[in-house]
């Protein structure tokens, strides 16, 4: 366990000088961060000034919503895109050699080899939305740290079925951008999913977890949780995390090194 | 005159055998496009109270067919000529008698002819399923529909090339389409019909060429009012716009340009 933390430390720091080589891409990121938050609000903004409300969602709890998805947004673009994505070069170039020939995890060294700071912007406009709802709706200290639990499930659950993705390529090399198919769909996150269409509903819960990523933690915040939701977010995201664990070890049995 | 048709005609065949090559990266990107689908559902059930002006049924035609035109309008140049830029593939191509972007357009129309089949398929799946949905437009919309959707692809491919020139002085000119990528995503049309914009942030959208990329094709097809004159003069003139503003950086660029192996 030490050894891993000792490795971890070394793999970002490392990771974190070579982003600093690019100081002008932080800018447009920090841009780029800008420009989302204030497009993700005025979609949002599309639905509610006509007076409409998703059911049962004012604007300020619509707002901890959206909130939870820039967050989650953020937390990818720093963990998950600078490693799984990159995957797929690893078996096309066949670097995947040095890495399972280490002494270490290679689940472990995919998932956690780079970090990358562009998705920091995102993470303090999440905190931002979340906490001008929270004073506006007066949420309390432990409305904030009931919701972290499913919001931390939510994020296993999204790292299990994001590296699960990525791993396919050791079968399917061409198919680099199967990530890209997950990120569109999560986007449904923006929305508390009561403000969708019964199919859509049964999708997003049920086949691409959605609702357990956004709208539950959202409901946990705003104190109307219930206690079967969150135990579901946290059964799914240790399923998932397993299944993850065993499908790369299945996947790995398939790996034929691109240069020998 | 028959020398620019063979020319063509040999692009076009080797980047679609290339393009067919990768069809099941094809059907990924097709699916990666769900956002507009995503949007339907919850505008649909917004529109169930009559709140919006549009009913439920003109929200589904008019997302389908801006997930069409967005699987018509794909463009990804800026990535492939950051590439060349970097790694110095272009000095290659500049030694061919042929203007190199002729090799971008020809992958990106090759591209299209490959896709559609998948496009065209997913657009079936989804009369299937929500058959209420299905409507013939009217013979004038698709007449002009079909150039606009032309022009709109035309434009979203001169404009994204504009800043790919932008490779030659800074390292990630796709950090430049990434930001643009917002604008698009969040003025053209994508995320609501411009019909349902507040009045004075329309009025100023439809100066900037975000909503023809997207907005304009789609209501000409769907059937919904737009002013089309207007319409295609903007689309004109933003080309035009982008165009000088190309060749000018192009110019500016090549004499820079020490790629590696230069």
């Amino acid at each position: 366990m030490k050894r891993y933390l000792r490795v971890l430390g070394l793999f970002w720091s490392t990771a974190i000088a070579a982003e600093m080589e690019y100081r002008v891409n932080f800018v447009l990121a920090a841009l780029s961060s800008v420009g989302n938050f204030i497009g993700s609000l005025f979609s949002l903004f599309l639905f509610y000034r006509t007076g409409y409300t998703f059911q049962g969602w004012s604007w300020e709890e619509a707002l901890v919503v959206l909130g939870i998805f820039t967050l989650l947004q953020g937390f990818s673009s720093t963990f998950l895109v600078p490693n799984l994505n990159r995957i797929v070069r690893q078996v096309q170039e066949g670097t995947l050699d040095f890495v399972l020939l280490k002494p270490i995890s290679s689940q472990f060294w995919l998932s956690t080899r780079s970090v990358s700071p562009w998705g920091i912007p995102d993470l303090l406009f999440g905190f931002v939305m979340i906490g001008y709802a929270g004073i506006r709706l007066g949420i309390g200290i432990s409305g904030y740290f009931l919701s972290a639990i499913p919001l931390l499930f939510g994020i296993v659950s999204l790292y299990s079925l994001w590296f699960m993705l990525g791993a396919t390529s050791i079968w399917f090399v061409k198919i680099y951008n199967v990530t890209e198919v997950l990120r569109g769909l999560l986007e449904a996150g923006r929305f508390p999913i009561v403000a969708y269409p019964t199919a859509y509903r049964f999708f997003f819960t049920f086949v691409i977890p959605v609702a357990f990523l956004t709208t539950v933690p959202a409901e946990a915040m705003l104190g109307r949780g219930e206690v079967g939701w969150v135990l579901g977010a946290g059964v799914l995201a240790l399923g998932l995390l397993f299944a993850s664990v065993g499908f790369w070890r299945f996947a790995l049995r398939f790996y034929t090194s691109a240069s020998s | 005159m028959k020398g620019i048709v063979r020319k063509a005609r040999v692009l076009l065949s080797v980047y679609y055998a290339q393009m067919v090559e990768y069809r099941a990266e094809l059907v990924l990107w097709v699916l990666s496009g769900s956002l507009p689908l995503i949007l339907m559902g919850i505008w649909m059930e917004a529109a169930q109270g009559g709140r919006f002006g549009l009913t439920p049924v003109v929200f589904a035609r008019y997302f389908l067919t801006v997930f069409f035109v967005r699987q018509l309008s794909t463009v990804w140049v800026i990535w492939e000529f950051e590439k060349e830029v970097v790694e110095g593939k272009l000095s290659a191509k500049l030694l061919q008698p042929l203007d190199p972007v002729w090799h971008h357009v020809a992958a990106h129309l090759s591209e299209r002819v490959a896709r559609l089949p998948f496009s065209l398929l997913l657009v079936v799946l989804f009369f299937i399923l929500y058959p209420q949905a299905f409507w013939l437009p009217s013979w004038s919309g698709f007449l002009l529909f079909v150039p606009a959707v032309t022009i709109a692809f035309a434009l979203r491919f001169l404009i994204q090339y504009t800043f790919a020139m932008f490779a030659f002085w800074i390292e990630r000119a796709a950090a430049i389409e990434q930001f643009w990528f917002l604008l698009y995503l969040f003025l053209s049309g994508i995320v609501a019909p411009l019909e349902l914009f507040p009045d004075n942030v329309r009025e100023v959208v439809l100066w900037t060429p975000f909503p023809y990329l997207i907005h304009f094709p789609a209501a000409l097809l769907v059937g919904l009012p737009v002013d089309v004159g207007r319409g295609f003069l903007a689309m004109l003139g933003w080309f035009l716009v982008f165009f000088v503003w190309n060749r000018w950086l192009w110019r500016r660029g090549l004499k820079r340009y020490s790629g590696m192996g230069a």
